[in-house]
């Protein structure tokens, strides 16, 4: 039992989590002037849900925090109260909280009750000071029925009009009257079946009175009418969560009760084409309903084992179609077909699943309107946050490790890039400062650039600070190698220390993250004119751009992103340091020979590096030339771990499996660099 | 003694190596194949011949001729690699050749002998005799994660000497 209670929980939990993820989101793109009603509802929707998972396992203060936000909202999106910019603020502080008592139940923390108690009240300040406004309002209408009802219950009634979950509200429609909360309806003169009746016909013979209680419906609670006309009409539409589904019936008994307008007639024609107005908004947010349905959850684990059997049809596949060669004649040639058609099928197969942990990088992005919100008004700077390409996917492993290292540079573009409007008035420039979050695939990689409007990276004080670190520069550098410098572990300049970040504080971390997934950063500036900083990498984590080598009888793979060049050196480039230590003359730079037979323990075709290829390698410390027997192609290949079964290796990151079944290990040039004899001198990269 | 009464088992695949015929649970056995050319790895001991692609796992062969140094090195289409599955993780392990499945009980085991066979007694649950012929068990699981084996990361290890 327990057992099973720990499965719901996790859950809960992470439907809760996208609950607030969402709830932020839709806060910080609400318009204050003239908000979205299906973005209050969708506000409140999420609210519920919370409310409602939370109650049910006895999270208190989650349930708590949320039932006064449910509140809240409910009368803001009724229109009873106006949503202010001080409402967002309590809002977001509150996802924030929130967010943090969701974690204290995840990892069985204590919960900090003070804060839940200190933020319920002032959102019950929030509340009630509305409330009796709204009361009063309420009762100039002078609805008799109305005014005898206190607004609490009435509010519970339409509250769960809305209710996606509505097995409550069809128990209502089956018998009004025997639920206590719904008191209010005895006073209508036909109490059985009105609602029903009403609803369904929507209006056309119902008595006078029921027309106004409809229509005060209309006034105070326009969407909660149709969800009930819909929810009478459909009850099976209803049922099921997809609220989408439900507003699609709207349309036509609008349209009825326009070409009916007898018993609407008080209801002026204004509100009909208000709530027009609302339906065409709601239909344009049904997709992203539909597509919240539409998705399921899967273990990541159930994933990649599909992927790697597929990964074995497609080396079987391959096993098999060098089989077909060997056959002759008619045989052969419904053979060659057959495996045709079982390659393209192959292919399509392994790519459908790989697309199954492809994730969009708005997962990442939609976190940073936060971000810049909440820097933007602590450093009292104007900004403007553009995202472009969140549709871009990206592997689930590579979105999550990517949050860290972008709010870095987000952050470091706000603090540091962007100047103040002042300055940037006296610059010239538009007062309020823009960043830009860009993502795009660019053949196999994914390119994600921050850019912003600011002044740039300032050359003189980078280079003053380089020196005082005494790190080498050569002289007249070029910029590009200046702004690679704020990568140097420790290298700050100082003066830009803030509170916030300091530009080139952590920098370091930033470009050690990104490098372990396979990426690397590239940095542009002008000065006066702004920052790009831009992140390659590789589509997923699983698969990288290798170099197949081959060395004896043995394939390996080199990760593409450290070859500068492979070539065929003639004797002459060949110098000759020790008994067997080369070093090979490009270009005016010396770079040292590696033969990767001797770290490998191989005996190769070659033993003179003037025979066989020389593939440049450059790692974030060294560079090298490794000198391999010959190139056999590049290829994408799927890396697979040797820890399962093995142990690490010291020069190996890896191992793969190519078309014909065999291993062949994947070169790690970094630790390749190390185990390195001491005796090669390794230039250092510059 | 403590190890024959728990590490019991119903079921034994018996093998040889050299002159000597060997027993393991056979609960630890996966599958049993041929030899099939391996990727060399650097700086690995010369029992360990690299590794194999099984079905997407990157698999360690180990050849226990080489490793304790009896029976004919030779490597043909009668070669036999025993895969076996101990903690999660798999393993190959080379053979002479594989004989049998017995069935063996706690009564006909006799305690290991301290020399006179390839392994440690350390790794021996004991002796039996099936058809006149002697068996050697084997605690498989203790020598495939044993640190003479260097086949994981020293702290990866159940059990140590």
């Amino acid at each position: 039992m327990s057992i099973d209670m720990q499965q719901f929980h996790a859950v809960f939990f992470e439907e809760s989590q996208e609950h607030l993820e969402e709830m932020e989101q839709l806060l910080l793109a609400l318009d204050l002037k003239a908000p979205d009603p299906e973005m209050l509802n969708s506000i409140f929707r999420a609210a519920h849900s919370i409310k409602g998972g939370s109650g049910i396992f006895g999270f208190d203060a989650l349930a708590s925090v949320t039932h006064i936000m449910e509140s809240l909202l409910d009368k803001i999106r009724k229109g009873q109260m106006a949503i202010s910019a001080s409402m967002v603020d309590l809002f977001l502080s509150s996802v924030d909280q929130l967010k943090d008592i969701l974690q204290s139940y995840r990892g069985g923390g204590a919960i900090d009750w003070a804060s839940v108690q200190s933020l319920t009240q002032k959102l019950e300040i929030e509340t009630s000071g509305k409330t009796q406004a709204a009361v009063e309002k309420e009762e100039q209408q002078g609805f008799g029925f109305f005014a005898q009802v206190e607004p609490a219950p009435a509010e519970e009634a339409f509250g769960f009009f809305n209710e996606p979950v509505a097995d409550e509200s069809f128990g209502f429609f089956d018998e009004p009257v025997a639920d206590d909360s719904f008191g209010f309806f005895e006073d209508l003169p036909a109490p059985d079946n009105v609602v029903l009746e009403v609803a369904s016909e929507m209006s056309r013979s119902a008595s006078d009175a029921v027309a106004g209680f409809f229509e005060d419906l209309l006034e105070t609670a326009s969407p909660a009418v149709e969800v009930v006309a819909s929810t009478a009409r459909s009850p099976s539409t209803a049922e099921s969560r997809a609220v989408g589904a439900t507003l699609s019936v709207v349309p036509p008994i609008v349209a009825e009760r326009n070409a009916n307008p007898e018993p609407v007639q008080s209801a002026s024609v204004g509100k009909g084409v208000v709530e027009q107005k609302q339906l065409a908004s709601k239909s344009k947010s049904n997709d992203h309903v539909t597509v919240e349905s539409s998705s399921i959850r899967v273990d990541v684990a159930k994933v990649d084992q599909l992927i790697n059997l597929v990964g074995e049809i497609v080396i079987t596949q391959s096993m098999m179609n060098l089989l077909g060669k060997s056959l002759e004649g008619a045989l052969g040639e419904k053979f060659q077909t057959v495996a045709n058609e079982l390659e393209r099928n192959t292919r399509e197969i392994q790519e459908a699943v790989m697309s199954i942990r492809m994730l969009p990088v708005s997962f990442v992005f939609n976190r940073f309107p936060r971000v810049v919100r909440d820097l933007s008004t602590k450093l009292g700077k104007q900004i403007d946050l553009i995202i472009e390409g969140g549709e871009t996917e990206l592997d689930k492993g590579l979105t999550e490790k990517l949050v860290d290292p972008l709010t870095h540079l987000v952050r470091n573009s706000i603090d540091h890039g962007i100047e103040s409007a002042e300055v940037r008035r006296e610059r010239g420039k538009s007062p309020t400062g823009t960043v830009v979050l860009r993502a795009a695939q660019q053949g196999g990689n994914i390119v994600i650039s921050i850019s912003d409007d600011g002044g740039g990276l300032n050359r003189e004080r980078i280079l003053a600070k380089a020196r005082e670190n005494n790190i080498a520069i050569a002289e007249n550098p070029r910029d590009e190698d200046v702004w690679q410098l704020i990568f140097a572990p420790g290298f700050s300049t100082a003066a830009e220390v803030t509170d916030v970040s300091g530009r080139g504080v952590g920098m370091d971390v930033v470009k050690r993250n990104v490098q372990t997934l396979g990426g690397r950063i590239d940095i542009e500036s002008r000065a006066g004119q702004g920052a790009t900083f831009t992140i390659h990498l590789p589509l997923t984590l699983a698969i990288v751009d290798g170099m197949c080598v081959s060395v004896g009888s043995q394939t390996f793979i080199v990760p593409l992103v450290h070859i500068v060049e492979s070539m065929q050196p003639s004797a002459n480039d060949i110098k000759t340091l020790a008994a067997d230590d080369w070093l090979l003359h490009v270009r005016n730079e010396y770079w040292p020979i590696l033969p990767l037979h001797k770290v490998m323990q191989l005996d190769s075709q070659y033993i003179d590096p003037a025979k066989g290829i020389v593939v440049l390698i450059e790692t974030t410390k060294y560079r090298f030339a490794l000198f391999v027997d010959a190139l056999v192609g590049q290829q994408q290949v799927v890396i697979k771990s040797l820890e399962q079964h093995y142990r690490r290796v010291q020069g190996i990151a890896g191992a793969t499996i190519m078309g014909d079944g065999s291993v062949a290990l994947i070169v790690d040039v970094e630790s390749l660099a190390l185990s390195v004899n001491q005796n090669i001198h390794l230039a250092a990269a510059v | 003694m403590e190890s024959i009464a728990t590490n019991i088992a119903q079921e034994y695949l018996t093998f040889t190596l050299g002159n000597e015929n060997y027993a393991i649970d056979i609960l630890t056995v996966k599958e049993i194949r041929g030899y099939e050319s391996v990727t060399k790895i650097a700086n690995a001991p010369p029992f360990i011949k690299g590794v194999i692609n099984l079905r997407g796992d990157i698999v360690p062969i180990v050849d226990l001729r080489i490793k304790f140094d009896v029976g004919n090195v030779t490597y043909d289409e009668f070669t036999i690699v025993i895969v076996l599955h101990i903690h999660s993780r798999i393993v190959g392990i080379v053979v002479d050749g594989v004989s049998d499945v017995v069935t063996l009980s706690r009564d006909q085991l006799r305690p290991p002998p301290d020399f006179g066979v390839a392994f440690n007694s350390n790794y021996l649950l004991g002796l039996a005799t099936v058809n006149e012929q002697m068996i050697i068990l084997v605690d498989i699981e203790k020598l495939i994660s044993s640190e003479e084996m260097a086949l994981c990361e020293s702290n990866s290890v159940t059990d140590k000497e």
